[in-house]
Order: C-alpha cells, then sequence, then structure tokens
C-alpha cells in the first residue's frame, strides 16, 4: 500500500463533471503497483459527480482526454501504466468541447 | 526512467508526443513546430497577400482562441501585412454565449485585435433561446447553422474585409468527411477538405489549421496559458455528430495518423463542381446568395415568423405556402458585399 497526496485538475470542460471544480488536492491510500489506472479508477468511484461515460470507456480514460503527469503528456510516461509517486501533478483535458 | 531528450533539439526534456509524426519533443520545440507547420499550410495554399483585411471567427473556444493567437503571432514574425479582427457572433443563448464572449473581449485586450460582435437578435430578431423556445431541440442547429453563415458573412462586410478565417482543425475536417461519407453526400465531400473557399458572392473563408490535430492545439493552449472558454452549448445534442467524434477519437487512440488519412481520402473525392453545383442566385428578398428564390435564413425567418417552422425546413415549398407575406414580418437587411479588390485571382487550394 502506498499513501499519495496528489494534485489533480480538469480542464477543457471537463471540470462541470467535478462540482465544477478545476482543482483537488487529494491525499489518497492504493495498493502497489499505485498506477495512473487505479488513480482513474478511484476518481471515477470517488471523485466523478455526474455522466460517468464522459471520463471512462470501459474501464479505461475516454478517448479525446489529454493527461499530463508533471506537466508531461502522459503518453511519454507509459499513459496508464506511470508508477505514481507522493506530490504529483496531474492533468486531465476534455478536447471533446467545442472550439 | 531518465527524462526523454527532445528529438529536435536533443537539450531540453521532451513534454509531448506529436500525434501526426510520434516524434516526442520539448516545449520551446513544439510552440516553434506548430507554429511553422501553420506558416507552410499559410504559405503553401498561398491564402493571404500583403495588406489583406483578414476577419478571425472567434467564438472563445480552444481553436479560435488558438488561432487569433497564432495569427497575431505569424503576421508579426513573418510581416504577412495583414489587418487582423476578431469577429463573433452572439447566438443568443443565455448561460453559453454570453459566458464565451467574455472570453472573447478579454482575449481583445489580450492580442489587442479590434473586435466587431454581430448578434442573431440584431440581425435577425430571433435569438437561439427565442428560436428553441419556438420550434423545441430538434432542428435547433440546423437554424443556428444557417443563421451563424449568415451573420459571419454580414459581420465581415461589414467590417469591410476580404477573408474570413476559421478555427476548423485537422479533426473537425476528418469527422465532416466521415459525416458526408455516411450521408453519402459526395459533392459536399470533395468540398469539405478545401482549405479555402470561395463562391462568386461569398468572402472567401480559409482554415489555417486544416492540418494541425487537436490534441496539439489544446497542449498549445494549455502550455502557453491562453484563455478560452469550454462549456457545451446547451442545446447542443447533436446525437450524429456526437458518435462521428467517438468514433474518430477511437481510430486516433489506435492509429493516429488516422485524422491525416481520413482527410486525405476525402480530398481524393475531387468533385466537377460546374456538374454538379447548384446554380447560384440572389435571394430576393435580403440580397444573400441562395440557390432558390429566398436564401436559407429568410426562409427559416419566413418559417418562424408564420409560426409555421417547417415552411423553413422542407427542400421545396408548396402552392399553399405561397400566400403573400404578411405586412409585419420581421426580414434581414439587404446584404451588399464590400468593395474588395474582386479582380485578385483566388487559388483553390487543397493541399
Ligand atoms: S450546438 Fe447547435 S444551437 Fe448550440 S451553438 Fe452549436 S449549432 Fe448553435
Ligand atoms: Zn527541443
Ligand atoms: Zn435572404
Amino acid at each position: 500500500m502506498a499513501t499519495l497526496a496528489l494534485s489533480l485538475h480538469f480542464g477543457g470542460g471537463m471540470e462541470l463533471l467535478f462540482d465544477n471544480r478545476r482543482d483537488h488536492e487529494i491525499t489518497i491510500t492504493l495498493p502497489a503497483p499505485a498506477d495512473v489506472r487505479l488513480l482513474i479508477d478511484w476518481i471515477a468511484t470517488n471523485l466523478l459527480q455526474e455522466r460517468k461515460e464522459l471520463f471512462l470507456e470501459g474501464p479505461s480514460l475516454r478517448p479525446g482526454i489529454l493527461v499530463l503527469i508533471n506537466d508531461t503528456d502522459w503518453e511519454l510516461e507509459g499513459e496508464e501504466d506511470y508508477q505514481l509517486k507522493d506530490g504529483d501533478d496531474i492533468v486531465f483535458i476534455s478536447t471533446l468541447h467545442g472550439g | 526512467m531518465p527524462p526523454k531528450l527532445c528529438a529536435l533539439c536533443d537539450t531540453s526534456r521532451a513534454i509531448i508526443k506529436r500525434p501526426k509524426t510520434g516524434q516526442q519533443i520539448c516545449k520551446e520545440c513544439f510552440f516553434w513546430v506548430f507554429e511553422t507547420e501553420v506558416h507552410n499550410t499559410i504559405i503553401g495554399a498561398k491564402l493571404f497577400k500583403h495588406g489583406d483585411k483578414v476577419a478571425i471567427g472567434a467564438s472563445g473556444g480552444k481553436d479560435s482562441t488558438v488561432l487569433a493567437y497564432v495569427m497575431k503571432t505569424l503576421n508579426e514574425r513573418y510581416d504577412y501585412g495583414l489587418d487582423l479582427y476578431l469577429l463573433s457572433i452572439d447566438e443568443g443563448i443565455t448561460g453559453y454565449r454570453d459566458d464565451s464572449l467574455e472570453t472573447v473581449k478579454r482575449n481583445q485586450q489580450q492580442y489587442n485585435l479590434p473586435l466587431k460582435i454581430l448578434g442573431y437578435e440584431e440581425l435577425y430578431g430571433w435569438t437561439m433561446d427565442k428560436v428553441v423556445a419556438k420550434i423545441g431541440k430538434k432542428n435547433n442547429c440546423t437554424y443556428c447553422g444557417v443563421f451563424r453563415r449568415q451573420a459571419l458573412d454580414r459581420g465581415a462586410a461589414s467590417l469591410g474585409v476580404d477573408h474570413i478565417v476559421t478555427g476548423h482543425n485537422a479533426d473537425d475536417i476528418a469527422e465532416t468527411v466521415l459525416m458526408n461519407i455516411m450521408r453519402g453526400d459526395i459533392a459536399r465531400l470533395g468540398r469539405c477538405t478545401l482549405i479555402c473557399t470561395q463562391g462568386e458572392d461569398t468572402i472567401r473563408r480559409s482554415k489555417p489549421f486544416k492540418y494541425a490535430y487537436e490534441k496539439e492545439i489544446v497542449m498549445y493552449a494549455y502550455f502557453k496559458k491562453l484563455d478560452y472558454f469550454s462549456t457545451e452549448c446547451i442545446y447542443s445534442p447533436d446525437a450524429y455528430r456526437g458518435h462521428a467524434r467517438v468514433f474518430l477519437k477511437d481510430l486516433e487512440a489506435a492509429r493516429p495518423s488516422a485524422i491525416i488519412d481520413i482527410i486525405h481520402s476525402g480530398e481524393a473525392f475531387e468533385v466537377n463542381e460546374d456538374v454538379k453545383m447548384k446554380t447560384q442566385q440572389t435571394c430576393t428578398r435580403c440580397g444573400y446568395i441562395a440557390s432558390n428564390d429566398l436564401c436559407k435564413a429568410c426562409a427559416l425567418l419566413e418559417g418562424l415568423e408564420r409560426g409555421m417552422p417547417s415552411l423553413g425546413i422542407r427542400e421545396r415549398r408548396k402552392k399553399e405556402d405561397d400566400t403573400p407575406m404578411p405586412e409585419n414580418l420581421r426580414t434581414i437587411p439587404m446584404f451588399q458585399m464590400p468593395d474588395v479588390n474582386k479582380a485578385a485571382t483566388v487559388e483553390l487550394s487543397s493541399s
């Protein structure tokens, strides 16, 4: 088990799914290996207010949502396999909202 | 994992994986290649001439906000010599457009560009709120789309501009290609991938972001900390478009080049315009381009005013529709093309 303090941010319209709040400071305890897959699952169960289908597709993050881990594209960090560290900063941005 | 170095400069830490190329690059190189590719698109398609007056269709959303920023940057960097304006259409949607217009007004300050806002209320006498109250949430996007198109032209005409640029990105165009395929609309399929369109009596329109991926636009806005608005229109659920979008994002997740590949296949459907296009005429009531006696906006407006919305939606009017127009009906003011140098040759380019 690992206890982690994380900063989460939601943007691009995603904040509407989270009580219209962009920034969330959380402290969570996750079983090892504490990867982003578990975090997404935790968010869907504990933080998400409504309309799960706008966040998840099956068990994974919905395509069209960009993720940055410590200001780096998560595609460079192993996506769901990234191992969370205490103090990590994770940003979720929807690209699906109007241009 | 040690931080990966940028594939371009080999000195800074990579922060983004480009969907188009798979390259991993740093923030400064990302800004540079993104801007340079848009510049190359503009130059390659010869979109502008020195001295052109160009209106940026600005909604306050991510694409047009990034477009305004990049157009301003490139205009200065490469000395395009363009006179840039922000042009916003106020559809009159409470809780949506009024908020996004606040964003456009901040952009006006931030980018120091003149802003013109034209509202449906002012032009048609009907806000979208009123339209939806009248017709419900079924065809509202048809009204909104027809009204917006004409409002943009009229707004541009009142600014005296020669050219409108919009923030349509590669994902939008790929999505439109897919939808036209699903509808079997081959004529539109050929046209929807054009970077620049101009009929005889419309103002030139183009899409400098034709090859820019949505992911990169959003990442650009994020890293540049640009101020944009991202709430869905309250009347939105256009389910068909929604499905096409989701399908596209799934494809992109599996193979990022899918977006560009779809655009290229759309481009392969070249339409012989002389054969396919209906002849254009001008609206007998308002002077705007039309393919029938009335332009689409006048037909829709008449339906609303008479309390017979189906009047404007049907393809062909029936005899009994042609009762004389009641005197006090609202109509749209006469349209006049701005007096620009029309002799200039226009190159329609699709690459
Ligand atoms: S979703 Fe429909 S009603 Fe809303 S702004 Fe777009 S076109 Fe207009
Ligand atoms: Zn670099
Ligand atoms: Zn008309």
